[in-house]
């Protein structure tokens, strides 16, 4: 993070490593455009931030006129040094703040953030000397946010490592960042993409549009005896029962990490 | 620095007093966890305070011979939503350190799984902490933290361990799991002591 001011948190036996300092920023919206039907994908321009690891997320916070605020967090789909931030948000039919974010907001607009925040769900480079790690990535929906940020950090570290993205999305219409992952797959980097969809597939997809199941999972992720660090991020209910399966399979449980996002 | 968004107007006015700074009223239950839900068998659970002089240890039978608490109180999540007039049932912290002799004023908490969660002695006595085992009148579910989960109200949810077995006296503050991970050291959601 060439530009980045740091700091660094409290010093734990288990070591913290440095990260940016988390605060609050006015952030510019610089564009908006459609990622799916229900969702859109904000590109702003956060004046002070600090760059941030890919996997972690910011509070947005929205002010009426009268005072009220609404605070929501969202994952960042970008990472590294820069000013740019990137989401992606998905509108939920009775949310207050994301049908706002969704639909209202436009090239221009002020928001606040504050960020970035959380050093757990992220995924940094292996240091120079260490092996690195293979790791695998399990989406469900809108939970793909995180991990594009990290399956694209990947990418630029060049890390030769085994890295997957098990995606779990309704429809074709449904995938996020469609043309950045599909430009992944077709770079060399050594990265995987395993679609599932569960309502309805493309044309002649070779298998029927369902849920995933056990088996599917097994088939698709990393074995175990290869000791991946795995990504989980979706619904409460995806990443519960994903993680169950996953420590069924043999899978370390301290190798798991689990993002959930709520119902607000 | 807080300013006017421009076109929100927010949907509820119903602010209610009982809701820190920067919280939302939910009706459902979300899952905060960092990794997969362990399965703890109650038959092998147990439960143990580790001072400075020595162990104290209970089974989940001897657990359930305690002295068992209604509570009915409000929980505020860091990720902004909160929950009011929740109903759990529990063990009073104050009835588990009755026999405790510690001068070690910290407490880290542990939990099957490997979780870990820092809170100084003074917050969990006095009516202020327990551990619970049923919630809304049913077991606790183990997403949630079953069989028994430590309720710390006061501070932000995070700090109420899930699948908790075992409290560590310690002479001084040390940050847990989320703490050394971007939370707040204390965790106090009134002054929204969310994140370092």
């Amino acid at each position: 993070m060439s530009d980045a001011a740091l700091s660094v948190g409290p010093t734990a036996a288990g070591g913290v490593r440095a990260a940016p300092r988390a605060g609050w920023h006015v952030a510019t919206v610089a564009a908006t455009r459609r990622e799916t039907p229900n969702a859109t994908r904000l590109e702003l321009e956060v004046e002070g931030w600090p760059g941030n690891a890919p996997g972690q997320h910011l509070d947005v916070r929205l002010t009426a006129p009268d005072g009220y605020t609404a605070t929501r967090s969202y994952s960042i789909a970008s990472s590294g040094p820069s000013r740019r931030v990137v989401l992606a948000i998905d509108k939920l039919p009775d949310g207050e703040v994301s049908p706002f974010l969704v639909d209202e907001v436009r090239a221009g607009d002020l928001l606040e953030v504050h960020g970035p925040l959380g050093a757990y769900f992220v995924w940094r480079p292996a240091a120079s000397g260490a092996d690195p790690r293979p790791v695998q990535l399990i989406a469900g929906g809108s939970g793909v946010v995180p991990l594009y940020a990290i399956a694209q950090a990947h990418a630029d570290a060049d890390d030769p490592s085994a890295f997957r993205l098990l995606y779990s999305v309704r429809t074709p219409a449904d995938v996020y960042f469609a043309d950045e992952l599909h430009g992944l797959v077709a770079a060399s980097a050594p990265f995987r993409l395993d679609l599932v969809y569960t309502r309805s597939t493309p044309d002649g997809w070779p298998l029927q549009a369902g849920r995933i199941t056990r088996e599917a999972l097994e088939v698709a992720v990393i074995p175990a005896a290869e000791r991946p660090l795995v990504y989980v991020c979706g619904s409460t209910g995806f990443v519960e029962r994903v993680a169950d399966w996953l420590v069924e399979l043999g899978h370390d449980a301290r190798s798991i990490r689990t993002e959930r996002y709520g119902g607000t | 620095m807080s300013f006017i968004t421009r076109g929100f107007s927010g949907r509820s006015r119903e602010r209610d007093d009982r809701l820190p700074p920067g919280q939302t009223l939910v009706h459902d239950f979300p899952v905060l966890s960092a990794g997969p839900t362990p399965d703890v068998d109650t038959a092998d659970w147990e439960f143990t305070i580790r001072t400075e002089s020595g162990e104290h240890r209970w089974s989940w039978d001897e657990f359930m011979a305690l002295d068992i608490e209604d509570v009915s109180t409000d929980i505020h999540c860091v990720t902004h939503w909160s929950k009011l007039g929740t109903s759990w049932r529990g063990v009073s912290l104050d009835t588990l350190f009755a026999d405790v002799e510690t001068e070690q004023e910290y407490v880290m908490a542990h939990s099957y799984g490997g979780y870990t969660t820092n809170i100084p002695l003074d917050e969990l006595l006095d009516g202020k902490a327990w551990i619970a085992f049923e919630f809304d009148g049913e077991p606790l579910d183990p997403e949630h933290g079953g069989p028994a989960r430590l309720l710390v109200p006061a501070l932000y949810f995070w700090k109420s361990a899930k699948w908790v077995r075992g409290l560590e006296m310690m002479d001084q503050d040390e940050p847990g799991f989320w703490e050394q991970n971007g939370y707040h050291l204390h965790g106090d959601p009134w002054k929204e002591e969310r994140y370092w």
